[in-house]
């Protein structure tokens, strides 16, 4: 973990209010796993703006972000040369990819960029990517590289008509997999985390919750896990933003 | 060589007069991978109670115009935590240990103050004036007898340097100084967080889950000087300035109004090496002022 300044080096726009920036600095490249997220500085802003680490490469990392907010609405005016001040790279990524083992992704809107790096490090991945519709659509080629792709909307203007969990459950009953990896709204996690654990497989969920550090120390962004039957406090920012969906509370 | 920035309050030596806000640091663990605790006056941990606390609901934290809300509520191992497993490891940092307490009685702050009276802690600062816990806290804050009275019992118990801080949140910020100093107080420090909240507008739900919560952050400078300022005038004993401090001039700002030590918090979110900062600016702020000395700031406001 470090403050670095990473240059923009590529700025794309995947959907109208959704970007991907290319985020040059070697260091934080070579510590970064997938998972883990970057703390951004925005001028005129008191806190900093967390955002999940999408691709890592040699020198470089990617980030996708949404436009929420001031913050976001700022970042998105950002160009390519612009000089970026975060800390990075923050908090638990995923378990590590095993070779022979077969990864289900689960991405849902703006919670498919996290889950991108793990796909990519992955020998076998079946992605299922949901949206609420047409124009929210992003990263389907770069999940359909890695390998099975289903891409589905909420009112099915695109792909498969239907929720993530359809085609979750779907994925499960035709195949075995040894892990699941999920991101994206809470109802849709605590959703996931109902089937994983139902059909007794090892799923892995990263949360959000608003924070003021990044790093663990102020302990603003508290969540509860349940460990040996008790109810401990964890921190979503140090010991996340990954979690084992059967230890944490939704 | 006799060093330029350390100072004194009550009796406990600082190396420089830069400490780091309770809550916002927390032991200091996660910050020491940016630089060394050692180059900081102090360190003032994460306000401790006599029994480990889980805190409020999440969300805790809502960004406002220059500054935040917080609503952590105290969240914190315990005393006997903090004693048996993080004293020792912050006592070996070369910088001023102070411990933050708070409680929901009088009785159980005196408890917290008696177990640390027979570690090493260089200074107990007591917290009267949390607005996040439902009891005590701010309620001690609010009312002078009140704070006379937590005061006193904690006062009892040690024979720590006692350091007590203040609540902004009352009508005469005067009046809990003067009591707090006649308790037995041998410092204060000001200003805890102002009590604030804010409303998403669609959903119309708070942003926090308590509903309110502490502003901080830049913000609330002003505030912090003015209270400073006022106490400065009205109590003997030293006072530890904060509320808002971001840069080497709002420091400097702040032991002009009166402060002998300053606290910083918030903008430690906002750039990690804020304190280094603040720190290496004092000191060329000093060379070019050819101040010798930074106790000969202190108070030296010229009001009309
Ligand atoms: C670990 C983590 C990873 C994230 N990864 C991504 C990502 O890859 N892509 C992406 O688009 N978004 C991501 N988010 C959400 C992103 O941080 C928010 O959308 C963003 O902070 C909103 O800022 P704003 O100024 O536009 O909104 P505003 O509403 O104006 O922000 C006000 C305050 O609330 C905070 N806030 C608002 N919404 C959220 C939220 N959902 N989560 C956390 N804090 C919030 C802001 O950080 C800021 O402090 C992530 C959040 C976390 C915690
Ligand atoms: C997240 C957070 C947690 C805090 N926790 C405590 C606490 O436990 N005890 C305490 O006395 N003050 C606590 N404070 C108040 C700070 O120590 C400080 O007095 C206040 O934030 C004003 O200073 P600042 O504007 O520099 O942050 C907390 C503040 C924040 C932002
Ligand atoms: S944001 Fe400070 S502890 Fe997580």
């Amino acid at each position: 973990m470090i403050k670095a300044i990473a240059e923009i080096i590529k700025k794309d726009c995947l959907q109208s209010g959704t970007y991907s920036f290319i985020l040059k600095n070697k260091q934080v490249a070579q510590e970064a796993k997938p998972g883990q997220f970057i703390n951004i500085l925005i001028d005129g802003f008191t806190l900093r703006r967390p955002i999940s680490i999408c691709e890592i490469f040699e020198d470089s990392i990617r980030i996708v972000f949404a436009v929420r907010g001031k913050g976001t609405a700022k970042m998105a005016e950002w160009d390519v040369g612009k000089k970026v001040d975060i800390i990075a790279p923050l908090g638990n990524g995923f378990k590590d990819a095993a070779s022979g083992e077969k990864l289900l992704v689960v991405g849902g809107g703006i919670g498919t960029p996290p889950l991108l790096e793990l796909a990519k490090r992955s020998n076998y991945v079946k992605s299922i990517l949901g949206f609420r519709n047409k124009d929210m659509v992003i990263l389907e080629e770069d999940y359909k590289k890695q390998g099975t792709t289903v891409v589905c909307t909420d009112d099915g203007s695109y792909g498969e008509n239907g929720f993530v969990t359809k085609f979750l459950i779907q994925s499960l009953e035709t195949e075995k997999f040894d892990r699941i990896a999920a991101c994206g709204p809470k109802p849709m996690l605590k959703a996931i985390a109902e089937i994983a654990n139902k059909y007794n497989v090892f799923c892995e969920i990263s949360l959000e919750e608003r924070m003021a550090c990044g790093v663990g120390a102020c302990l603003g962004c508290q969540c509860i896990i349940e460990k040996d039957g008790k109810k401990q406090s964890a921190h979503v920012c140090k010991d996340g933003p990954v979690f084992k969906s059967c230890e944490v509370l939704l | 060589m006799i060093n330029k920035m350390a100072v004194n309050v009550a009796g406990v030596d600082f190396k420089n007069p830069l400490i780091t806000a309770s809550g916002t640091f927390g032991y200091g663990r996660e910050y020491e991978q940016f630089f060394s605790l050692d180059k900081l006056g102090g360190i003032s941990i994460k306000g401790t109670t006599d029994k480990p606390r889980m805190g409020n609901l999440s969300p805790r934290i809502a960004e406002t115009p220059m500054g935040m809300l917080n609503s952590v509520g105290l969240e914190n191992p315990g005393i006997d935590y903090f004693v048996e497993k993080t004293l020792p490891w912050l006592l070996t940092k070369n910088t001023t240990i102070v411990a933050n307490i708070a409680g929901s009685t009088p009785e159980a702050c005196a408890e917290v103050a008696e177990k640390l009276d027979a570690t090493d802690i260089h200074m107990i600062e007591l917290n009267i004036s949390c607005p996040n816990v439902k009891q005590g806290g701010a309620a001690f804050g609010t009312s002078a007898k009140a704070a006379y009275e937590v005061v006193s019992k904690v006062r009892q118990k040690t024979k720590k340097p006692l350091m007590v801080k203040l609540s902004p949140n009352v009508t005469s910020i005067v009046e809990i100084a003067k009591a707090a100093q006649s308790a037995g107080a041998d410092a204060l420090s000001l200003i805890n967080t102002l009590l604030g909240m804010r409303i998403d507008i669609n959903s119309k739900r708070p942003i926090l889950r308590n509903n309110v919560g502490g502003l901080s952050g830049p913000a609330i400078l002003p505030v912090a000087i003015r209270m400073v300022w006022q106490v400065y005038r009205a109590v003997d004993i030293p006072i530890v300035g904060g509320g808002g401090i971001s840069s080497a001039e709002d420091a400097i700002e702040m032991m002009i109004a009166g402060a002998s030590a300053f606290q910083v918090g918030t903008a430690i979110f906002t750039d990690p090496y804020t304190p280094i900062n603040i720190l290496n600016d004092i000191d060329k702020w000093m060379t070019e002022n050819n101040i010798k000395n930074i106790n000969e700031i202190v108070g030296t406001v010229l009001e009309w």
